[in-house]
């Protein structure tokens, strides 16, 4: 066999090798997209729950809590940016990096001091290799976070918010699942509680609430579960949008396998044929040769 | 006869939704009890069991770690962490 053509059918194994790969994992993500979007549907009752009593008292009390009014003169922030463990995800991780560097950029801007917060070893080594500082980080449950794992990183937040000298803003960043081709990195302030009652359209008259034992308590109570159920579904649409993500890298990825195996067998083809046509040739003139040689001699 | 809407919810899934006659809980107050026309309410709950009367007689219990109650206009919402039927 000549040269050339073993070259090919070389790479040729390689590449099928790698498609067979790509193409596993891109039915792994296929199949986890779905079981993850259902958890973000089965946490939203509890989160929009949350967000309906935590609006209510807002609404309702002339209490002034830290979790709910904005300090008078902001010195600190947290961004808590959410990425994946693992790449073979396209852009993923890196377009919710860049969300957060302009949060981050935005928030310096304005003379605050950040804390930057990170989910996802992807997250924590960019910030590794480029000597940033990390506040916290939080590794090993991207593609499946559970509750528990919400509350940590929440506890951290709140402690954070709440402590001497802390942070004044809680920002947090991830990728939003809006549909199985569109996932967006967005951000959001957690706290203090942006007041979005007077942008937002009345939603009816609010009714008069009664509170068990006292506004204070109720807040107090309140709000660090609004911090968890808004991470943890944050969390969870983060590991959807990583499991569509990596879903649609794979399957270029298959696709480029597909398109490179076909090329690579028109090349070896037309190698071996033009290996073919060199031999006949040679046995051709080989037999002229001959042919002419013998005549000569006659 | 009015009945209340009912959601016991937990931050990973709806754990029992329905129509009920009566709903109580123990709020950091004390044991209170919810039948329709209840005055809006939130309440922060105490470890312990909420029991649903459902509009069928039966009546259910949830055990719960702690957790919020709220009340609008006949629809009451549970809501706790580790709730267990």
């Amino acid at each position: 066999m000549g040269a050339q053509l073993r070259i090919y059918r070389r790479r040729m194994r390689s590449v099928k090798a790698t498609k067979k790969i790509t193409r596993a994992m891109e039915l792994i993500s296929a199949s986890r997209i779905v079981k993850a979007q259902q958890r973000v549907a089965a946490s939203s009752p509890y989160a929009n729950e949350l967000t309906n009593a935590v609006s209510a008292v807002a609404t309702f009390s002339n209490t002034v809590h830290p979790l709910t009014s904005p300090a008078h003169n902001p010195k600190r922030a947290a961004v808590l940016v959410i990425t994946a463990d693992r790449g073979m995800a396209g852009a993923y991780s890196n377009a919710a990096i860049k969300e957060g560097d302009a949060v981050v950029a935005n928030l310096r801007g304005r003379g605050l001091e950040v804390d930057a917060y990170l989910i996802g070893r992807k997250a924590v080594n960019f910030y590794r290799f480029r000597n940033r500082a990390i506040a916290g980080s939080w590794t090993g449950f991207s593609d499946n976070p559970t509750f528990e794992n919400a509350k940590e990183v929440s506890s951290a937040l709140i402690e954070n918010f709440l402590g001497e000298s802390g942070a004044d803003e809680l920002h947090i960043v991830f990728t939003q699942f809006k549909s199985m081709i569109t996932q967006e990195p967005l951000s959001d302030q957690l706290l203090p509680l942006a007041d979005k009652s007077e942008s937002a359209e009345p939603r009816g008259i609010m009714p008069m609430y009664e509170f068990e034992s006292s506004a204070e308590g109720v807040l107090d109570a309140l709000l660090p579960r609004y911090v968890e159920a808004r991470v943890f579904n944050a969390l969870l649409q983060s590991a959807a949008s990583e499991h569509a993500a990596r879903r649609r890298a794979m399957k270029s990825a298959t696709d480029n396998a597909d398109e490179l195996i076909k090329s690579l067998t028109r090349l070896a083809n037309a190698a071996r044929q033009a290996e073919i046509t060199q031999e006949i040739s040679e046995i051709v003139g080989g037999a002229d040769a001959l042919a002419s040689a013998s005549a000569g001699s006659e | 006869m009015a009945t209340l809407t009912v959601e016991v919810v937990s931050p990973e899934k709806r754990v029992w939704s329905g129509e009920a006659t009566m709903v109580s809980a123990c709020t950091l107050d004390g044991d209170i009890g919810i039948m329709p026309g209840h005055i809006s309410l939130l309440g922060v709950l105490v470890p312990g069991i909420i029991t649903v009367k459902t509009s069928d007689g039966n009546t259910s219990d949830f055990n719960m770690a702690g957790g919020f109650i709220s009340v609008n206009k006949d629809r009451v919402s549970v809501l706790g962490e580790e709730i267990v039927k």
